[in-house]
């Protein structure tokens, strides 16, 4: 009885019930702690006097502004980062060529950059002070301090997410099948859209989803580039920083709980997208 | 061309690859490059003399120090939690794994902004400290805080797929020839996935070198004490001093990419070991 109990004990691959229960403890206690109660408070924060207050905050011009200046941008550097990362992905997935490991590396690049950083590059460039500053204020253009400045700096943040997602996916899949495709009679084109799309859909929406959570929730970056001009070229995170810092602690939180709504759609989308695509048998890149 | 690329029966290999170039180049390397140039006018004797100034050793100080304490504190957790979302089942246990991943998706202004408000004085935890005479907020503690809460999800979703690939026949092997759970643990899926933990650890290290958003809402932003480097650009550029931001970013580059490489060499370690 004893030794068989004890042989039982020794060959069993898992911990006793206390050890477990206080490794799911510990778990959830820090994820509750680091990321449920600051969810939570978010929204009690931006309720906490009430309804019609929430609303008031959000329908004030600036507010509006903001919120159109953050779909507009992420509607430009979204896109432009799609068709970069399928033209890359194309390119490095279903050809060889000397130089590709360093072209991958390269395309990382950004997500190695602080967001200030990122910000700064453009200054440099295109500041009162930069190169082609002179050049274009004799020409009235201006792209710091302005729209264009933040569009510039999204897709610089932005840059990797679609095309990281799509290489690694298409390189993957091979090329057997596009060939096929391509030597009964179909065309470049016509083999992209029938053959290849179909199979990489799950892995371009899902970079499409983070792609476009960090292009409407930058803020470093943007921020150096922005200039601040209340209802001109504030973004909503941007928005957020300036009611804070004027102690508009409820009208500050209404707009931040538009961005926790924003992140908790993103993570839905995303379990959904990976849900899928387990499903249909692509592999997904996580991470940031 | 035939030197350089193998030959294919698919087109558009010119088209896509030219336009990879191209708006790489505009985007990403040209701009890069200007920092570097601006850094090149400076001369040597006056980038060192930027890097080196008080300001400056005293934020890059706060800056490496906080970010290691953050991914100490989230390699430790993060591996509790991993442990947790591969081992065990329990209730609700699929909507803890999707929100892993909140800190990629919320706005970092967003975290900064209601960190600080539960960490001040008077908030929801920070209460709790200030009645044992202890500030987070506005202090280098609650840079920890922000770093961590910014960090949480690298050593998780590095060390997940590892941890899922050890197989049960090693242990059970293990188990059977005498060995504790504890001693199975230790010898046999530690190694396994150490190589992942670090890489985890080296991801959520760099983020947090650059991060911004989050952390100047709780620093204080108090000179030589709780000022960040990636502020301290910030500052400079507010002044105009466009050589000093500068010096002080190409610093910050280099550190980067040093990261970068070492991450890179973790992975290709890790992986080599997965395949083995």
């Amino acid at each position: 009885m004893m030794s068989g109990h004890s042989i039982q004990r020794r060959i069993s691959t898992r911990e006793s019930n206390s050890v477990t229960l206080l490794l799911i403890g510990v778990a959830l206690a820090y994820l509750v702690l680091f990321l449920g109660l600051p969810l939570f408070a978010v929204f009690y924060e931006a309720f906490s006097k009430g309804w019609a207050l929430y609303w008031a905050s959000l329908q004030e011009p600036d507010a509006w502004s903001a919120i159109k200046l953050t779909l507009i941008v992420a509607a430009i550097a979204v896109p432009a980062n799609l068709v970069f990362g399928i033209a890359a992905a194309w390119a490095i997935a279903k050809f060889e060529f000397k130089g590709k490991s360093l072209l991958i590396t390269l395309i990382d690049l950004p997500f190695a950059v602080s967001p200030v950083v990122s910000g700064l590059v453009y200054v440099l460039l295109f500041g009162a002070q930069g190169w082609f500053g002179p050049w274009l204020q004799a020409h009235d253009i201006k792209l710091i301090f302005a729209v264009p400045g933040i569009v510039l700096t999204t897709v610089f943040v932005t840059f990797p997410f679609v095309a990281r997602e799509l290489i690694p996916l298409m390189q993957a899949q091979g090329k057997e099948e596009e060939e096929a495709a391509v030597s009964l009679g179909a065309s470049g084109w016509q083999a992209f859209w029938r053959v290849t799309l179909p199979n990489i859909k799950w892995g371009l929406l899902y970079g499409v989803i983070l792609c476009n959570a960090r292009a409407m929730g930058e803020f470093g970056a943007v921020s150096v580039v922005s200039g601040h001009i209340r209802g001109m070229t504030n973004t909503m995170p941007l928005h957020v920083e300036i009611l804070y810092n004027e102690y508009n602690f409820v009208a500050a939180f209404a707009v931040a709980s538009l961005l926790a709504l924003l992140a908790l759609v993103t993570l839905l989308v995303k379990s959904l997208v990976e849900w899928q695509a387990k499903r249909s048998g692509e592999p997904l890149q996580h991470g940031a | 061309m035939s030197q350089f690329r193998a030959h294919s029966v698919l087109p558009g290999f010119n088209l896509a690859l030219g336009f990879t170039l191209l708006y790489l180049s505009l985007i990403v390397l040209i701009p890069l490059s200007a920092l570097f140039v601006k850094t090149a006018a400076l001369g040597w004797g006056g980038f060192w003399e930027v890097a080196t100034g008080d300001r400056v050793l005293a934020s890059l100080r706060v800056t490496f120090l906080t970010s290691f304490v953050a991914a100490v504190l989230n390699a430790f957790f993060g591996l509790v939690v991993a442990w947790v979302l591969v081992r065990y089942s329990f209730p609700g246990k699929r909507i803890v794994d999707a929100l892993v991943d909140l800190p990629f998706a919320l706005p970092t202004a967003v975290a900064g902004i209601v960190l600080a408000t539960l960490y001040a004085p008077n908030g929801w935890i920070g209460h709790h400290f200030a009645a044992h005479d202890i500030k987070v907020a506005y202090t280098p503690l609650g840079i920890v805080v922000a770093l961590t809460f910014i960090g949480l999800p690298f050593v998780v979703r590095t060390v997940q797929p590892v941890l899922a690939d050890v197989e049960a026949e090693v242990e059970e092997a293990a188990a059977s020839l005498g060995a504790g759970r504890w001693d199975v643990f230790r010898r046999v899926i530690f190694p396994a996935i150490y190589p992942a933990l670090l890489t985890g650890f080296a991801l959520a290290f760099a983020r947090a070198i650059g991060e911004y958003g989050s952390v100047i809402f709780i620093a204080g932003n108090m000179p030589y004490i709780s000022e960040i480097a990636p502020l301290l650009i910030v500052a400079k550029l507010e002044q105009y001093d466009y050589a000093g931001a500068t010096a002080i970013a190409v610093l910050m580059l280099l550190i980067s990419f040093a990261l970068l490489l070492a991450i890179n060499g973790l992975q290709w370690w890790s992986g080599r070991r997965r395949a083995r």
